[in-house]
């Protein structure tokens, strides 16, 4: 029997049967909204309106909203190849073209489908041939410089104009310098989308739209607040899935409600003592992206073991809590500079530190990506630090988002089990 | 009437080598074999149990209880329970050395760097599995490039006056410079000898050690050498066990006691 799951907005065929995580309710809702998504997107691609723009994960999304775009972002389609593993055989066509196998596993990924010509989309959605061609590609170097390198690279090939803001890394504290910086580089945004989406730019607009992402904002992060009960209702693997709308439809009303209706649910589950993970035993963080084409093995490695996975660093980076509608612009930049990505070790580790203690987490996953160092937090003694400070110990697992070449599923396997043992016996 | 005799069984299942432990109720250690793993997990791991029961003069119903570790854990027939060699080899070493240590196990595939505090709990551990450097497959490897047999590289490195150095700890890049080493007539006991100090500086370099060091492992059991010079390398004793090889398989018995 068919199903369909979503992966960081994207939907995935998969084998219902195999599927043990307690499914969510809300998850037939979300399939419909992101349906919904990608029926538009293509819709508007064939009638060449309304314009699309391609846009990272991270922002600008609310301008190119307000400017009258449809948003398509690139990360999701990196994250759908990654699931439905055709990732894997497309990389190399990337490495080919000059492509270090040593960077983003998503850009090589989905820059192998377009020379391809393939898309898990068309798979999963009937009719929809590729993906929708855009009009303006804007990025963010919030989480990497691979994005602007992505962009451009479609950009040179398909003859598009290629927008982008240049944000400040390893931020400590966030001063009103980098806000000024941030906000005048998203104002600067506006002239050219004008010129290519032909419309007048209108604050009020912008104001509307983030107050809904900032809605979105809040109840996203209410719902992955639910995992801080014990037992917790929700999983890192259901945040993994559940948060698309927070990513591809941030600031549209859909991904409110989709939230609310959601949280609902949880709230039932924490009323009604409903663990996501039956007999849940270990709580454990997840430090940095999940390995796309494992998701379920990982799901399943750790419910078998009544361990729940139920917080990360990953599914938070969609919180924006400085979103303020009165003040679009400088808000926007300080929720964007504020975010985990791009800040210092040393907040990083305080921020980890509050998530341990919120979450009551027995141990710490880091997954060192291979193929992004800006997702991962193992490679300069975070663990050892954190574990000398807080004393909850940590395993590393060696892999990637995409590049299933680059894991062995026997050590994580073995990783796993021995760091469930070891708390187990510890807490005996 | 005779008193049933009461016995514990650990097998290790490794990539390489198929381990098995038999402890009396005492903790003592009176059947064990090894043998090449092979293809087929159970048939070997069954062997190996005869050939440890044979040693023990045991019959087989007098096993109590067996667990499994190792990389094919799951493939034992007659284990009730498996564990991680993780939690073996801890155990294992615990058993011989009561206090807090840093245990350095390099198997075939594998290296594992394993914590205890001083009351056996493990404090933390890692794993090296992605790469095949700094374990026993390296070494098999070089043997294979020097054409001498893995037995006589203990000896031969012993002999060394002037051990080379060798660059990368990649086993294919460290195949070349072996290769280019002969070609220059370097002596083959000081290409053995930087074999395997390349091997030791890789796992020393996986995580910091604690003033007491175990060695364990195929490996160390059959160059005794090279934990000679790791003692040299980090300056002092290292522990290694009677049998280093079955720690993982001594470590899953002694689970395998516990109610
Ligand atoms: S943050 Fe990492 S995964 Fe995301 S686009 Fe950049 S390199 Fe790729």
């Amino acid at each position: 029997m068919q199903d369909n799951l979503t992966y960081e907005g994207v939907f995935m065929t998969t084998d219902k049967d195999k599927v043990k995580r307690v499914k969510l309710k809300a998850a037939s809702k979300l399939n419909q909204i992101m349906a919904d998504y990608f029926y538009e997107l293509d819709a508007a691609a064939k009638a060449k309106e309304p314009k699309i723009a391609w846009c990272t994960s991270v922002g600008p999304a609310e301008i190119l909203r307000a400017m009258g775009f449809l948003v398509f972002f690139p990360e999701n389609h990196g994250a759908m190849l990654g699931a439905s593993r055709m990732a894997t055989d497309l990389l190399p066509i990337a490495d080919a073209q000059g492509y270090s196998p040593e960077i983003c596993s998503y850009l090589r990924a989905d820059i192998g489908a377009y020379l391809s010509k393939t898309t898990p989309i068309a798979k999963s959605y009937k009719g929809i041939e590729g993906v929708p061609r855009p009009d303006v590609l804007a990025f963010n170097t919030n989480q990497c410089r691979d994005v602007q390198d992505w962009f451009t690279w479609y950009a040179k090939k398909l003859d598009v104009p290629v927008i982008g803001i240049h944000t400040h890394r390893g931020v400590g504290k966030v001063t009103q310098n980098h806000i000024d910086s941030i906000a005048t580089q998203l104002k600067d945004l506006i002239k050219p989308l004008e010129y290519i989406s032909g419309n007048k730019f209108d604050l009020d607009k912008l104001k509307q739209v983030v107050a809904l992402s900032k809605e979105c904002s809040i109840l996203w992060k209410k719902v992955l607040d639910t995992a801080r009960n014990v037992p917790s209702p929700f999983t890192f693997f259901d945040g993994t899935i559940h948060m698309g709308p927070a990513v591809v439809l941030r600031g549209t009303q859909q991904a409110n409600d989709f939230y609310q209706l959601l949280l609902n649910e949880l709230e039932e589950r924490v009323t009604n003592n409903i663990a996501a993970v039956p007999h849940e035993q270990h709580r454990i963080y997840w430090d940095g992206m999940p390995v796309w084409g494992r998701l379920r093995d990982h799901s399943e490695l750790f419910s078998d073991l009544n361990a729940n996975v139920l917080a990360s660093t990953y599914c938070n980076s969609w919180i924006f809590s400085a979103f303020d509608p009165d003040d679009p612009f400088n808000s926007m930049a300080r929720a964007y500079t504020e975010l985990f990505i791009v800040r210092s070790d040393d907040f990083k580790e305080t921020y980890i530190k509050e998530m341990l203690n919120a979450f009551k987490v027995d141990g710490i996953i880091y997954h060192d990506a291979k193929c992004c160092p800006n997702n991962s937090n193992a490679s300069y003694g975070m663990p050892q630090r954190l574990e000398r400070a807080t004393g909850v110990p940590s395993i590393t697992i060696n892999a990637d988002l995409n590049d299933l070449r680059l894991i062995s599923d026997e050590q994580t396997k073995t990783n796993v089990e021995a760091f469930i043992e070891q708390l187990e016996e510890n807490q005996s | 009437m005779m008193k049933l005799k009461s016995c514990y069984a650990g097998v290790d299942v490794g990539a390489s080598r198929t381990k098995v432990a038999i402890l009396d109720h005492s903790k003592n250690l009176i059947g064990h074999a090894v043998k090449k793993s092979g293809t087929d997990f159970t048939a070997t791991a069954d062997t190996c149990l005869a050939m440890a029961l044979k040693m023990a003069g045991t019959p087989k119903s007098d096993i109590r209880n067996t667990i499994s570790t190792g990389y094919g854990r799951k493939n034992v027939s007659f284990a009730r329970d498996t564990k991680t060699e993780i939690g073996c080899h801890a155990k294992g070493c615990f058993l011989y050395f009561p206090f807090a240590t840093t245990i350095i196990d390099i198997g075939g595939q594998d290296n594992k760097v394993i914590k205890l505090d001083a009351s056996g709990k493990r404090t933390g551990f890692k794993m090296n599995r992605k790469c095949a450097a700094g374990t026993g497959a390296f070494l098999e490897e070089m043997a294979l490039r020097l054409d001498v047999s893995l037995k006589e590289m203990d000896g031969l490195a012993s002999q060394s006056e002037n051990m080379i150095k060798l660059g990368s700890f990649c086993t294919v890049f460290s195949a070349t410079e072996v290769l280019e080493n002969i070609r220059r007539g370097k002596k083959l006991p000081d290409i053995v000898k930087g074999v395997y100090y390349s091997m030791i500086k890789r796992v020393l370099e996986m995580d910091a050690l604690t003033e007491k060091v175990v060695m364990t492992g195929g490996v160390v059991a059959h160059n005794a050498f090279m934990v000679k010079m790791a003692e040299e390398m980090i300056g002092r004793k290292i522990l290694v066990p009677e049998y280093p090889q079955l720690t993982g398989a001594i470590g899953a018995a002694l689970y395998a006691m516990q109610p």
